[in-house]
């Protein structure tokens, strides 16, 4: 592992937590100048991912060190800071190492389709994971929420960039639902807590303990959550299935680099760092906010188990599986927590592989339903391999990333005295089989039938046993190959991206 | 000369504006009226420097002691006031004379400095005067001035929104001038600190409860408070875009602060917040303003009257913040008078270089300029954010500080309008937003050049914004001198 200079990481100012999210602003300002030449372009977005992947790697050397970064002093007692903690360094782990690949992805994509207005497309990229790192590193509520917002805005032209009247929809039925929530509960909430509090800061422990009653807290634990818009819960989810008009390398970034993966990294946040895992769990504060979180992980697996569009299925799936952080924070509890980080961790891989081969199927095929499918295994055998991969990582079986928190979950579900989560989990899980495995097992298995109608082959004989191959781009089936690999490789060491919180938070 | 420097930014605007006609030459007109400002901006700083230190600077004038003579009183609560108007003012003499020559023939360009000079001593003269008929008086020159710079526009509905202003605008001076006329009948002064005194030993008085109602009627009209805006959206759409941007940034602000002046200094807040349900009503005003006011801003179909609206929106804020009558309310509302004038400055400079390029600002008519006219239009969008209030742009400092005040003060319902409000915002922005950006530019556009002294303005204002949200030391020191000062000790 490198070790980055003292500079970067010095005990101070520690320059390394600015530079992550300066990286992609630089990268977006390269996309700016290099706008002429594509080639350059594309390149430039790539080289300052992996360089933001290096540092940000090169954090894991100390994933304990106290590193903050004063930007600014905003209000008296309010200032703007990055202070790094091991939940933070996941999440900008997550967010800076699937970047470079989904810019990968996103090159072989925008040009497989022929795409307008590129030089936008990978500047707003670009900003919103400069907003994933600002947020994975804010020291403080304000900061956080500045980062929040930026990201939200910084998407907005990314759902609507076919720019006709559906794309406008979905783009505003984005932005209404992330703004209304954000501004309307999770603003509210963050005034709240300081006016309580004196402080917005992230602290060990919590803050908000001995300063209100349970009841106060389950208002203000819903206003966070609720206002917390990209964590999805119902019934302020419909922004996601809504950002499905988006090209798919942008519902990659928003399913599982970015946008999602910010909102329940920033419950998780708030749940660990503001009111702390035993004053919730001796107030009871969460209790109402883990049914609301049973009820969405159940009720949007059954909505995506009736979608045949592939990826409005994949959009309820995020929805149900982003119930599984926010129950593991409701829950308050050491390992619930635990599981909460690490789903961060494995359905991004996992859920980012899913979109890819989505998008491989339309570049290569133009296809965007399920029903669609039938024998299209043998055309796109990496692809439809990949899916396999990720959706048995996803519904959570061994010897898959997804297995091991959902075991974690299981145990802390069981340590907070809710057994009947036991019962959720399983039917989270079949509804998981449901509505992933079709797509692979028609793929392979159900014989396209399409050819009985074919002109060619009017005799309705028989098609030949195989058929040529024909996938999409190289540069989109890599990226989805890495991750599917990622999906097994995760399963074996993925206590080291969890030890460091679960230190942190001490014994259970 | 330092000495001198109350009543020195007042009189030289006004010793100005006659050489403005007397030289019509638009270039000459042009450079005196820049003078003018330049040199109230100049005092405006010096007293701002002197004020941020505690200072309270008396200056009599002619040496007439008060309460005979006329006092200009400059403390925390009126220096803000000067700054803004006079650094808008400075900003307006650099981007005016190319706005104006497209919008008026040479021979009355002249003219319309005069005005602008007259209007502008009018405003700071009102700011600056200790006097409490003084206050009138430059009421009078400010708003006669900007009857004729309304009337001035290109349009003939120019017109009809100078006579709807006249009108509302003679009723709303009136009413200050039967409010001042009560509480001189029951005291027998004018001056500030005088009334202050002697109000406060008056005791509960049908009189001064009058006075009260009648100086906050007049005051709101002229601050277009809803309902007692209709004059507004006309006289800011329909004006030359650089009036345009002077009254939006500085006509309403001027008469919020006279609001404030005249309810905490001078009737003192335990008269108008107790005995007279003020909170309530100013509480009750700021939220139906807000929305009302927000949502027409929705339903425009021309880009100036959606700012016009949002303008009656904004300062439903900047009412709200008053009402509370706490120092947060204040300081929130005199944040929010400081960013909102520069966030709706900024917003009406960059609508002024789409009117010289389009001749127009209608929604439809501006779809697809986004890629045509770039940088315009990045202005607009960060103005508009300012708006919306999000983060890092100075609409966010003022709504954080207000949503502290009214969380501190239990008025979650008001929050809530608030809040809604900010999403309003959201719709209107976003439209313009999308018509610029996401629709095809209409057949045989071609990129535009634009003026570099308008585009220079705009982009200073609209940098402003973000630089005030990021920094916001000068912003909420400003405010919070100026809460103290006007909850503290009569000047």
């Amino acid at each position: 592992m490198i070790a980055l200079p003292a500079a970067l990481t010095g005990a101070g100012q520690a320059l390394a937590l600015p530079l992550t999210v300066l990286l992609p602003l630089l990268a977006g300002a390269l996309v700016l100048l290099l706008r002429r030449s594509p080639d350059l372009r594309d390149g430039s977005s790539m080289l300052m991912g992996l360089v933001l992947a290096l540092v940000v790697g090169a954090l894991w050397s100390a994933p304990d060190a106290e590193l903050s970064f004063t930007i600014w002093n905003w209000l008296p007692g309010l200032a703007f800071e990055f202070r790094m903690e091991p939940l933070g360094l996941l999440f900008a782990t997550v967010s800076a190492v699937l970047w470079p690949l989904t810019t990968l992805y996103a090159v072989g994509y925008m040009r497989g389709n022929a795409e307008k207005h590129q030089t936008r497309f990978f500047l707003c990229f670009a900003l919103a994971i400069a907003a994933a790192q600002w947020i994975a590193f804010s020291g403080n509520l304000v900061t956080l929420f500045v980062g929040y917002e930026f990201m939200t805005l910084a998407t907005w032209p990314l759902v609507a960039h076919k720019g006709n009247e559906d794309a406008k929809r979905g783009a505003r039925v984005y932005l209404a639902v992330l703004l209304t929530t954000s501004i309307g509960l999770l603003l509210p909430a963050i005034v709240w807590t300081y006016l309580l509090t004196g402080t917005t800061q992230f602290s060990d422990g919590g803050v908000l303990a001995g300063h209100g009653s349970p009841a106060l807290f389950a208002v203000l634990y819903a206003m966070f959550l609720f206002g917390i818009g990209k964590a999805a819960l119902m019934p302020f989810h419909r922004w996601l299935p809504a950002a499905m008009v988006a090209p798919t390398p942008v519902s990659a970034l928003l399913h599982a680099v970015a946008v999602v993966k910010a909102g329940v990294f920033s419950v998780l946040k708030v749940t660990i760092y503001i009111f702390g895992l035993d004053n919730l769990s001796t107030s009871g504060a969460s209790q109402p906010m883990m049914w609301v979180a049973a009820f969405t992980l159940l009720a949007a697996g059954v909505i995506a188990v009736r979608q045949d569009n592939l990826k409005k299925r994949l959009a309820y799936s995020t929805v149900s599986q982003l119930s599984y952080i926010v129950l593991g924070a409701a829950l308050a509890q050491h390992y619930a927590v635990l599981e909460g980080a690490l789903h961060i961790a494995t359905h991004a891989v996992g859920k980012i592989t899913l979109f890819f081969c989505a998008g491989a199927i339309y570049t290569a095929h133009h296809l965007t339903r399920v029903s669609e499918l039938d024998g299209l295994g043998q055309k796109m055998p990496y692809t439809f391999a990949a899916f396999t991969v990720a959706s048995i990582s996803i519904i959570g079986l061994p010897p898959l990333a997804g297995s091991w928190d959902k075991l974690l979950l299981i145990e802390g579900s069981l340590e907070a005295g809710v057994p009947v989560m036991l019962g959720v989990l399983l039917a989270g899980a079949l509804l998981a089989i449901a509505y992933l495995m079709p797509v692979p097992m028609r793929a392979f298995f159900v014989r396209s039938d399409t050819h009985g109608a074919d002109p060619d082959n009017p005799s309705g004989n028989p098609r030949p046993r195989t058929e040529p191959v024909q996938e999409a781009p190289l540069a989109c089936v890599l990226p989805l190959c890495i991750t599917a690999l990622a999906c097994i490789a995760m399963f074996f060491f993925e206590d080291a991206l969890i030890e460091p919180l679960a230190r942190r938070l001490g014994s259970p | 000369m330092i000495v001198h420097l109350p009543v020195l930014q007042v009189v030289l605007p006004l010793l100005c504006a006659p050489l403005c006609v007397l030289f019509r030459t638009p270039r000459v007109a042009a450079l005196i009226y820049f003078i003018a400002a330049a040199s109230a901006f100049a005092c405006a700083v010096g007293l701002n420097i002197q004020t941020l230190d505690g200072i309270v600077l008396h200056y009599q004038l002619g040496g007439w002691s008060p309460p005979a003579g006329i006092e200009y009183v400059i403390d925390g609560a009126n220096a803000p006031l000067l700054l803004l108007v006079s650094l808008i003012a400075l900003l307006v003499s650099v981007y005016a004379p190319r706005s104006i020559a497209s919008e008026l023939e040479p021979a009355r360009v002249g003219l319309f400095f005069a005005c602008m000079c007259l209007c502008l001593a009018g405003l700071l003269g009102i700011a600056a005067t200790g006097d409490a008929f003084n206050v009138f008086v430059f009421l009078e020159i400010s708003s006669l001035a900007s009857y004729a710079l309304i009337a001035l526009g290109a349009r003939r509905r120019a017109l009809l929104a100078a006579f709807q202003y006249l009108v509302l605008g003679t009723i709303g001076g009136t009413f200050l001038l039967i409010g001042i006329g009560l509480v001189y009948a029951i005291t027998g002064t004018l001056n500030m600190a005088d009334l202050a005194q002697r109000v406060s030993e008056l005791g509960e008085n049908r009189a001064l409860i009058g006075a009260i109602a009648f100086v906050t009627i007049g005051m709101a009209i002229k601050a277009a408070v809803f309902p007692l805006h209709a004059w507004q959206p006309g006289a800011y759409s329909e004006s030359p875009s650089a009036v345009g941007v002077f009254l939006s940034a500085t006509g309403s602000k001027i008469a919020l602060y006279t609001l404030c002046r005249f309810l905490f200094t001078i009737f003192g807040a335990s008269v108008a917040f107790q005995v007279l349900p003020l909170t309530q009503i100013g509480l009750l005003v700021g939220c139906v303003g807000m929305i009302a006011g927000s949502l027409m801003a929705c339903l425009q179909t021309d880009f100036k009257r959606v700012l016009a609206w949002s303008s009656i929106g904004q300062v439903g804020y900047i009412v709200a913040g008053i009402s509370l009558a706490t120092s947060e309310g204040l300081t929130a509302a005199y944040l929010h008078i400081l960013n909102h004038a520069l966030i709706k400055a900024a917003l009406f400079a960059a609508a002024g270089v789409v009117m010289l390029r389009l001749g127009g600002t209608d929604l439809q008519s501006i779809a697809g300029l986004g890629r045509l006219m770039p940088w315009t239009f990045a202005m607009i969008v960060v103005a508009g954010l300012g708006l919306i209030g999000v983060p890092l742009s100075a609409g966010f400092v003022s709504k954080w500080a207000l949503a502290t005040a009214l969380i501190d003060s239990g008025q979650w319902l008001v929050l809530a309008a608030v809040l809604f409000s900010s999403l309003l915002a959201l719709v209107y922005v976003g439209r313009i937003v999308e018509a610029a950006w996401f629709r095809e530019p209409q057949a045989g556009r071609t990129p535009a050049a634009v003026p570099r002294a308008m585009t220079a303005v705009t982009a200073l204002l609209a940098i402003s914004t973000i630089y005030f949200g990021i920094d916001t030391r000068l912003p909420l020191a400003l405010a919070q001198t100026a809460s103290a000062a006007l909850l503290g000790a009569a000047p």
